[in-house]
């Protein structure tokens, strides 16, 4: 999977997470989470298991959490990429 | 100021008077909730006059009196007993603002710590929406009203100096008097005690969340069930909107049933109000009014009864209110598997609440509830230990969620009538697995640093300490 | 069972996530007119993964698809069939051709990912003209419908008149849906009432549905479920026959007989499933327990 652009997805509800994707030479991913202590490795390993997946090694990945579930982290983040990776329309 | 007329000619002159000097321990109570202005008032004239050292033991710290946090940093204050801190402070005191460590006591545990004689109060300021010039004062009267005026009754009786600080003046006497003259030293007039939009919001609501709703129906029907609601019963429940919910619920029970309720108890709200003045409920008891309706009812109704702390839940009187309650419903934002109740802290261990009468309605019920989401934005309410132990678990006989109820262990016949009563029932730890399946485990807390604050019983016995964090 | 079916707009985690205690017989999913144009593809993902990851119990899963003419309806079904869904709700149905369509292409998404060709269910929701007077080949389309729905809001708006608590504008198209639902042998879901805080309007609307024969009511607020339970529950009378019937139909089992009657009549097997679904509905309801079924109050 190859970014094209920036792009975002979800929103900043209570159990939702807002995502912001961007390309970029390097692989950066922030977190910003109120259960960062209790969740933040779980969370990331969430993310990074979907980058091998989706075979993305570089990107700008900013994650703005509201104490979202890992399946939902799974589809905002599944989504803001594909809305990156996607020559189409806008995000 | 003579024995006629105790007025003072200002709040400086009277805490000159006062003979408040460096070390002592000041009063005040937490009745204009977040539109106080009394403690910021006093204690920033404390400060202008070089007092330092000062303890303030209040029965709540809320939101507006964060400059108490300056008046730390300068020296001025260097102790602090309460019943609750509002995270706006409490997250402060968490990373180490204050040296010495914050003693949390409950409702009832604060009266009786005077009444014992383990706690002393210098001089305590006690504002009042309406006072004479001799002192007789109360919550009810003027443009400021927060109904009852119950946590500051047992600073009257025990304080060495009274202060009234009221901003409406009436003609002696005074009525209500529910602080007598006879135990006031000094009255200060001022402008505003404060904000009357946020000392009474409005009408407190039900809840219009379906989760909330669903947990007040199933605890509703668990009070039912437990066959604890019958002819003279008693009942308390909290201002959330979910326990206003179970008001409600309950209310058409008593309803369809016929039942008459005794008394209802605690902090009132208009729910509770609605359901007295329909007269399901005979009498309120009234430590903290709520909301309008409470003040309004209180003025109106002589079965609405003002009542002080001490009366309300002193473990020292020769009885309270709590030893006959019946039936309570409480908060939690953790729960462990042995029951054991946290209200203090947050998942991550900062200071965001207290006791209130939690602890002490709990003890002196006869089914002590605990109604809550089992999940709060992904965090699971049922760990392996509380953070802190506000409430210990053998006073706790049951825990509602959406997901299902749980009784404390020693309680099979109560079990037994819940199940019967076609209720989910499930064991606490399998309440919890069902949380972790959802959100995931959470990883373990973090180590903590040296003591910030002592949370006691209402007995005065350490209950839990509460760690810094970094 | 079917007397509740919830819409849960499905870009909204959290109310997903409550979807799993809410007390309704089943769930639908939306991904149609909850969803802004915007976020049909961040939908399709959030309840995908929900369907996955989340136990939703013994509750029947409906998704409600994009419109077929959209772009994202194909691929709304294949994400859907892949994350196991129950049912598909096919929204503006206008006739037999779409229910073909879909349940063609339902049949590739279930060769593509290893599921039963056939193991998914279509609930059409009839909401326009073209919809209602095409009830009956609707229902006959495919052996993967399973009930017929109205959408009242975009029906009265495709027949040109104002929404009304009383419902004469619809009133021929509700009789007429469940003509053919009963007619082909299916449920027949009432369209949902939309005054979220009329709890006692609720009630009445779903007494005066299921008056007219639906066998369930869409919803759109928590807050009606118990009002629509409420409506749907059946009468001490019905109960009581019902018990008769299963009784009767156990003696006879037990004595060996091959048919068995009751006052005079012989009771055949409609009589016998429908005594069934009144005391299903009735356990549910909490009316009956399995005890009672062996004591005749006679």
């Amino acid at each position: 999977m190859k970014l094209l652009k920036k792009a975002r997805a979800g929103t900043l509800e209570s159990g939702d997470i807002f995502v912001t994707v961007e390309p970029s030479d390097r692989l950066e991913i922030t977190l910003e989470s109120p259960v960062k202590e209790q969740y933040g490795e779980v969370i990331l390993q969430t993310v990074h298991k979907l980058l091998d997946e989706l075979g993305l090694e570089s990107g700008l990945i900013v994650l703005s959490d509201q104490g979202a579930l890992d399946c939902t982290i799974e589809a905002r983040l599944t989504t803001a990429l594909r809305r990156a990776s996607d020559r189409g329309e806008d995000a | 100021m003579t024995r006629d007329d105790k007025i003072q000619d200002s709040l400086a002159q009277a805490i000159k008077d006062s003979g408040l000097r460096d070390g002592m321990t000041l009063s005040f109570h937490h009745h204009l909730r977040d539109g106080d202005r009394v403690q910021n008032l006093v204690l920033a004239e404390c400060a202008r006059q070089g007092l330092r050292n000062l303890t303030v033991n209040t029965s709540a710290v809320m939101a507006c009196h964060r400059p108490i946090l300056d008046h730390i940093k300068e020296g001025t204050v260097t102790g602090i007993e309460c019943n609750y801190m509002h995270p706006a402070v409490g997250h402060a005191i968490s990373r180490g603002a204050l040296k010495k460590e914050v003693i949390f006591r409950s409702h009832g545990g604060r009266p009786a710590a005077l009444e014992r004689g383990e706690t002393h109060i210098d001089v305590a300021f006690i504002a009042a929406s309406a006072a004479d010039r001799a002192g007789n004062c109360n919550g009810q009267g003027g443009r400021s009203a927060f109904g009852s005026i119950g946590y500051a009754m047992p600073d009257a009786c025990h304080a060495g100096y009274v202060m009234v600080i009221s901003d409406h003046l009436e003609d002696y006497p005074a009525t209500p008097a529910s602080i007598g003259e006879g135990l006031v030293d000094a009255v200060v007039i001022i402008d505003s005690i404060g904000d009357p939009g946020r000392i009474i919001s409005g009408t407190t609501r039900v809840t219009r969340d379906p989760i909330g709703l669903l947990i007040a129906e199933y605890a509703a029907g668990a009070l039912e069930a437990s066959g604890l609601v019958r002819d003279g019963f008693s009942f308390q429940t909290g201002a959330g909107g979910a326990s206003l919910a179970v008001a409600r619920f309950l209310g058409e029970i008593m309803r369809k049933k016929g039942i008459g309720g005794g008394f209802a108890s605690g902090g009132i709200t208009g729910m509770l109000v609605d359901l007295f003045e329909e007269g399901l409920f005979h009498s309120l008891l009234d430590v903290q009014c709520f909301d309008g309706e409470a003040v309004r009812s209180m003025i109106d109704n002589e079965r609405h009864r003002e009542i002080s702390a001490s009366t309300y839940a002193s473990p020292f009187a020769k009885s309270a209110v709590v030893d006959h309650l019946d039936l309570v419903i409480l908060g939690a934002t953790e729960i462990d598997t042995d029951f054991n109740v946290n209200v203090h802290t947050d998942s991550s261990g900062l200071i965001m609440g207290g006791s209130g009468g939690h602890s002490d309605t709990a003890a002196g019920a006869r089914l002590a509830v605990i109604a809550a989401p089992l999940i709060r934005a992904r965090l699971p309410l049922i760990v392996d230990r509380v953070g802190t132990i506000s409430t210990p678990g053998r006073d706790v006989d049951l825990l509602v969620t959406q997901y299902g109820l749980a009784c404390h262990p020693g309680k099979k016949e109560l079990k037994d009538r819940l199940t019967a009563a076609g209720l989910p029932v499930r064991s606490i730890e399998a309440l919890k697995e069902k949380a972790e399946s959802i959100a995931g485990v959470p990883a373990a807390r973090k180590e903590k640093g040296r003591p910030v604050a002592r949370v006691t019983s209402r007995d005065g016995d350490l209950l839990d300490l509460i760690r810094q964090i970094s | 069972m079917r007397r509740s079916l919830l819409f849960i707009p499905g870009n909204r985690p959290n109310m997903i996530q409550n979807g799993e205690v809410l007390p309704a017989d089943a769930l639908i999913f939306d991904l149609e007119d909850s969803v802004p144009a915007g976020d049909k593809d961040a939908a399709r993902d959030l309840v995908a993964g929900a369907l996955r990851a989340l136990d939703f119990g013994s509750r029947e899963c409906v998704v409600r698809i994009n419109d077929l003419d959209t772009k994202e309806a194909k691929t709304d079904l294949d994400a859907m069939v892949r994350a196991g869904i129950h049912t598909i709700m096919v929204p503006k149905v206008r006739g037999a051709e779409t229910i073909r369509s879909i349940a063609s292409l339902l049949s590739d998404a279930e060769g593509a990912h290893g599921r039963q060709e056939g193991s998914t269910a279509l609930i059409a929701l009839l909401e326009t003209a073209w919809g209602i007077e095409n009830a009956m080949e609707v229902a006959l389309a495919s052996a993967r419908v399973t009930g017929l729905a109205l959408g009242g809001e975009d029906l009265s708006a495709d027949l040109g008149c104002p929404r009304t608590k009383e419902g004469w504008e619809i009133f021929y198209s509700r009789a007429r849906l469940v003509m053919a639902a009963k007619a082909a042998g299916m449920d027949a879901l009432d369209t949902p009432f939309t005054d979220v805080h009329d709890f006692e309007g609720c009630e009445r609307d779903a007494l005066f549905a299921r008056g007219l024969g639906f066998t369930g009511k869409l919803c759109i607020s928590p807050f009606h479920l118990k009002a629509i339970h409420q409506a749907f529950a059946p009468s001490q009378e019905e109960i009581d026959r019902a018990a008769e019937v299963v009784r009767a139909m156990r003696e006879g089992e037990k004595a060996g007989k091959g048919a068995v009657s009751l006052r005079g009549k012989m009771i055949d097997l409609p009589v016998v499933r429908q005594a069934e679904r009144v005391l299903a509905l009735a356990k549910a309801a909490g009316l009956l327990d399995d005890k009672e079924l062996d004591h005749d109050p006679r």
